[in-house]
């Protein structure tokens, strides 16, 4: 992706080659946009994240079910989105995994951790698939300066 | 990077050294088959090296939670060792850090055991 387009989507498989594929789409993504060390790796686990849920959860590994990932630079954010073709499963009713009782449970912890490092997480569920939006503030001098070039 | 594990004994303590990116698919299988393989051959004092584990997403943080309560059935202790800074902070911000024993070094690691 050029810097200067301001969105860029793909189709994805339903596979683990599709959250690696996602996560590393992430990583270089926000490194163009000027994100920090910090906040490239919290972005790029924040998708990894959702793209587990939509190919684990949503599509559950189906052959004919797409995963769509779309980077979208807007003015002072770069908004990401990420929908599957699964049932609509409603992610937001995850138990809290800080809760004492859900601390040992071995699963849980993915929308926990895309909301600690976004600051904006919407989750939209429906018949035909689940939409998960993550919103990354841009920060900084050289995301600034690139805003202002283009 | 897929994760690597090599172990040695150290005084009747099983350490793992663990290196590369414990996540969803081969990382998270390669823990628990190692986990595992050392319980079912009477290695129940075992400390996960992880100086070397650069990334770890929440399907590895839940296979070293399976590990830890799995050893902890089985009469065994699992303790951590060696947190990068990335694995702290994700343990701090999951409340893991109150649940798993870390130590930074391996002497003291070892010595904890009973």
């Amino acid at each position: 992706m050029a810097m200067t387009e301001q969105r860029v989507s793909y189709t994805l498989d339903s596979s683990l080659e599709t959250i690696d594929n996602a996560e590393e789409k992430a990583t270089r993504i926000a490194t163009e946009l000027g994100f920090g060390d910090d906040e490239v790796m919290q972005i790029s686990m924040a998708v990894r994240e959702g793209a587990v849920n939509a190919v684990l959860h949503g599509n559950a590994y189906a052959p004919d079910k797409k995963v769509t990932l779309a980077f979208e630079r807007t003015g002072s954010e770069l908004v990401i989105t990420i929908r599957d073709q699964g049932k609509g499963m409603d992610l937001s009713k995850i138990p809290n995994p800080l809760a004492p009782e859900n601390l040992l449970k071995t699963s849980g912890r993915g929308i926990f951790l895309m909301r600690s490092f976004m600051d904006v997480v919407e989750i939209r569920p429906s018949s035909t698939g689940t939409e998960l939006k993550l919103i990354k503030h841009v920060h900084g001098p050289t995301a600034g300066g690139k805003e202002a070039s283009q | 990077m897929t994760m690597k594990v090599g172990s040695r004994q150290v005084d009747g303590v099983t350490i793992v050294d663990c290196s590369g990116r414990i996540t969803l698919g081969e990382g998270s299988v390669i823990l628990r088959d190692t986990v595992r393989d050392l319980l079912s051959k009477g290695n129940k004092k075992i400390v996960l090296n992880l100086a070397d584990v650069n990334y770890i997403d929440s399907s590895g943080i839940g296979e070293l939670v399976s590990a830890f309560t799995t050893t902890k059935n089985q009469g065994g202790e699992l303790k951590l060792l060696n947190l990068t800074k990335k694995v702290n902070d994700l343990l701090q911000i999951t409340k893991l850090y109150t649940v798993f024993d870390v130590k930074d070094d391996e002497a003291s690691a070892v010595k904890s055991f009973k």
